[in-house]
């Protein structure tokens, strides 16, 4: 079974090798990478400008140094060689010029270093912002909680959008492959935004080119950036800190919208999470939490455990699993605490949590027959704690 | 700079069968090696022969990656190879290769007899190859190898299977090797210097590997530090680095990195040195400004232990922080550039001829400077929120490491062979083996400052389409770069081993040192009874 995928899998690359060359006629990413982009993304913030052009004046001194101190070595290596007689000097030192290319340098360094630090101290200052947004890694998707100005209390997850059958060769790629979410973070166009990022698990890193902004989000710290989009569009970024298997999967969209549109916005979202909340003491039906759960089960579990449930390498199969079939309070502690490399999931809520429990216990050859309520979970939570 | 008597040494030296340490044969010469040019080779081919796996990881990691999409290696195999690309190459072929090159050529640069601790020197060496099959052996564990990068960082590193203790002990090991080997070299180039071999008249390699081996004794037990706190929070239950229990993953960083940066600098002075070996013989000319050379180096040494958290801009540090690293690091730019201005001032007015080893040399410079420039747009801290853990900072330490430490290695190897094996190394094929890793190298690593500078992150198992391109480059530079190290161990070192044009006592016409006067190849037992510098 497995060195049948495998196989598969080899085949489409290779195929797509000799295939796919001649179909790679892609566009520029809107918001993201342009094709065979040079230089740094086009500069949407202030800060960004700032790093434009200090890299602009970075590759303008290397490169006059670059050009005047190989000159010389070419000229030498031109001139002075032995095939044309060229004799030996006998001159081994010169404190003079010594002292003159030491200070010369330490100069241009300085010179280097002060337009550099107007920039830092600016993209440090994330006081007076009119909205504050948390981000939260996780292992691989990114969280978003609205905790200051205008949108107060918006929470959605947000992850990579892009399916699986592109990423294995079998689809054609879209121009946005990778770095396109299901839910993006949308922000009005002018305003102060500070964001600020932690982790749950391991460091993420939330960045957004364009912006001219990346922050480590490290797991039970919190530490702030900022960002002042000055033009409305989307407007992308992917993880970068190392965070395990799926790090290449978990992009980052920002949507930058009129004031006027962003209000309308909040107002869509904060109806549609109204909508969206469970009521942990309402009681489901086995076929409805089954069906809930493998819509979570998709979301959040299938990246590892396959959506066949027969994991694979270090992640074990849910298919036939002794905990899966086993007593209900291990399969709590495993989704509420994590094992291993399996995350917690306690960020999940108590419906999402009971339905894919459910569904785990009652698919594939698993036939428990037993029905998990959230109200199970509002009580495993208090046990596992 | 010296002049020497050596005649008396020779006689005494060579094919003297009935001397008390005659020469030891079959396994028992090397298990049991005492003798420093042994010892050196065996480094040499241990760093070789892991030259040659971590660089076919490294292809493998470039296939991959030749087009978007996951074709050949699933991305959790991927993040493990990329681990032990990176922990193979600094630990298992540039560092021990050095230590190779030290080995070999320190005695004999300073007129010694063998290094201080002979049979310490045999430890050293043999501990690597038990670290190299833990370090191999971890891809055998369950859950494979360690996937947390090279660096290791907690918390991702605590996740990791059991591959994550086999390659902790298997640095644990090298760790003690290292300070083992740095502590042999101290004592010997402190102690065994022919009478009259002042410190300030010592060879600049020399230099390099006594300032190189302090900093190894510094921060090789500071690496063991952070990568036993892993251990311990893996298995102890404690929490150096998880904050629910009090602890704080940024801690790692900060202690990793205070090993890691003087580590770049362990993996390039002895480069510089090198260099600063060869020039000069091919220059017939005398090193421009010793001393400075030597003050530079001890000032690269000094500052490196200051620099350490420019490696962790996007982590979020205070702003005093953020500048005070900016800063001390941009302050390495000038002896670095002192250096370099030492070099070309070496060249200048000299009488040139260009051998491979002074190509190599040469081809050193070039590309390291790119490498150093780089390096100083990478040391400004708002272009490094950009480029941070981006194809940039690949690009940028592989023009560092790759084309600074391995090509000055390659020099070092066509300089030094003619000692080492009394035969020539065909001129032809060295040319042949420099132009191709010269153009390869560049085709491989030049489009990585592209994609860094477009935000393609590093340590991704796929990007967008739009790097596609730049990436399909890169993998064919790649392979042409490791068909090029093939066609170096096959055409040229395993042939000049063989045979060849007899290399004189004198190898090159411009050579100067104490290991020029003593016969090619360099007898089992030299300077037996210290020549006389004068």
């Amino acid at each position: 079974m497995k060195l049948q995928r495998t196989l598969t899998l080899c085949t489409s690359g290779l195929l797509s090798l000799f295939l796919n060359p001649m179909s790679y006629a892609y566009d520029d990413m809107p918001g993201g990478p342009a094709v065979r982009q040079l230089n740094f993304a086009a500069p949407v913030t202030k800060i960004m400008e700032d790093i434009h052009w200090l890299h602009w004046f970075m590759m303008i001194i290397c490169a006059v140094i670059f050009v005047a101190v190989f000159g010389v070595m070419l000229y030498s290596i031109l001139k002075h060689r032995k095939s044309l007689g060229h004799k030996p000097a006998s001159f081994h030192e010169s404190t003079t010029v010594e002292i003159i290319w030491t200070i010369i340098p330490l100069l241009i360094v300085i010179g280097m270093a002060l337009p550099a630090t107007k920039t830092v101290v600016a993209m440090k200052d994330t006081t007076n912002a009119d909205i504050t947004i948390k981000a939260i890694g996780y292992q691989w998707k990114w969280g978003y909680e609205y905790i200051k100005g205008e949108g107060e209390g918006i929470n959605f997850l947000s992850t990579m959008s892009t399916p699986r059958e592109q990423i294995n060769n079998l689809e054609e790629k879209s121009n946005t492959y990778l770095m396109e979410v299901d839910n993006e973070v949308v922000v009005p166009v002018n305003k102060k935004i500070r964001v600020i990022t932690t982790a749950d698990d391991v460091i993420h890193a939330w960045t957004v080119q364009g912006f001219g902004i990346k922050q480590d989000a490290i797991p039970g710290f919190v530490r702030d950036t900022w960002f002042k989009a000055e033009k409305i569009g989307t407007y992308r970024g992917q993880c970068s800190e190392l965070c395990g298997k799926e790090h290449a999967f978990m992009p980052i969209v920002v949507k930058v919208v009129s004031d006027a549109d962003y209000s309308t916005w909040v107002q869509a979202k904060k109806k549609e999470m109204a909508a969206l909340a469970d009521d942990p003491s309402k009681t489901y039906t086995l076929e409805e939490l089954k069906d809930r759960g493998s819509k979570v089960y998709a979301a959040n579990c299938a990246v590892c455990h396959q959506p066949n449930g027969k994991g694979g390498g270090a992640f074990p199969a849910l298919d036939g699993d002794k905990v899966v079939n086993g007593p209900k309070e291990g399969q709590y502690q495993v989704l509420l605490k994590g094992r291993n490399a399996m995350p917690s999931w306690a960020r999940l809520s108590d419906t999402e949590l009971a339905a894919v429990m459910t569904f785990t216990r009652n698919s594939w050859s698993n036939h428990t027959g037993e029905v998990i309520q959230p109200s199970d979970f509002v009580a495993a939570r208090a046990a596992v704690k | 700079m010296t002049t020497v008597t050596t005649a008396h040494d020779i006689a005494h030296g060579h094919d003297d069968h009935d001397h008390a340490h005659a020469m030891p044969h079959g396994w028992r010469r090397w298990l049991f090696a005492t003798n420093h040019k042994d010892i050196g080779t065996m480094y040499l081919i241990f760093a070789i022969v892991n030259l040659f796996a971590g660089g076919t990881m490294a292809l493998l990691i470039r296939l991959e990656l030749f087009q978007p999409g996951l074709q050949f290696l699933r991305p959790e195999f991927f993040n493990q190879l990329t681990t032990m690309h990176g922990l193979i190459m600094v630990f298992g072929a540039i560092m021990p290769a050095f230590v190779g090159f030290a080995n070999l050529m320190i005695p004999l640069q300073i007129g010694a007899s063998d290094m201080a601790f002979a049979r310490m020197n045999n430890f050293s060496f043999w501990i690597m190859p038990v670290a190299g099959l833990l370090l191999f052996g971890s891809f055998l564990a369950p859950g494979g190898a360690t996937a947390a990068g090279w660096t290791l960082y907690a918390p991702l590193s605590v996740q990791m299977g059991p591959g994550m203790d086999m390659t902790i002990f298997a640095i644990h090991l090298m760790g003690a090797s290292s300070i083992m080997g740095s502590i042999n070299i101290i004592v010997t180039i402190l102690n065994m210097r022919a009478p009259g071999l002042s410190l300030m008249k010592m060879p600049m390699f020399c230099w390099t590997w006594l300032i190189t081996a302090y900093l190894l004794i510094a921060v090789m037990p500071v690496l063991a530090g952070a990568i036993t706190m892993v251990l311990t929070d893996r298995h102890f239950g404690t929490s150096f680095f998880a904050a629910a229990g009090g602890g704080d993953p940024v801690m790692y960083q900060h202690i990793f990195w205070f090993f890691g940066h003087p580590e770049v600098y362990i993996m390039i002075l002895p480069a510089f040195g090198i260099v600063s070996e060869v020039i000069p013989t091919f220059a017939r000319k005398k090193l421009f400004g010793y001393s400075s050379m030597v003050y530079a180096t001890s000032s690269i040494a000094i500052l490196s232990f200051i620099v350490w958290a420019h490696h962790m801009f996007a982590t979020g540090m205070p702003v005093t922080g953020q500048l005070f690293f900016m800063y001390a690091t941009m302050l390495i730019a000038v002896p670095t550039g002192v250096k370099v201005f030492n070099w070309i001032a070496t060249m200048w007015k000299g009488s040139l001829t260009f051998e491979t080893p002074m190509l190599w040399a040469i081809g050193f410079i070039f590309v390291f400077t790119i490498g150093g420039f780089t390096g100083l747009i990478c040391a400004m801290a708002p272009i490094d929120i950009g480029i941070q853990d981006t194809y940039y900072v690949v690009a940028h330490f592989h023009y560092v490491l790759v084309a600074g430490s391995l090509f000055a290695m390659f020099s070092g190897f066509y300089y030094w062979a003619p000692k080492w094996t009394g035969y020539m190394v065909n001129e032809t094929r060295g040319k042949i083996h420099f132009w191709a890793s010269m153009v390869f190298f560049n085709l491989t690593f030049f489009p990585m400052h592209f994609l860094g500078l477009a935000g393609m992150p590093r340590r991704y198992a796929d990007y967008p389409v739009q790097f596609a391109d730049f990436n399909a480059v890169a993998s064919i530079g790649a392979l042409g770069f490791g068909l090029s190290q093939l066609y170096f161990l096959l055409a040229v070192v395993l042939p000049t081993y063989r045979g060849g044009k007899k290399a004189e006592a004198q190898a090159w016409e411009g050579a100067e040192g104490l290991e020029w006067t003593i016969p090619s190849p360099a007898p089992f037992h030299t300077f037996e009874t210290p020549p006389t510098v004068k």
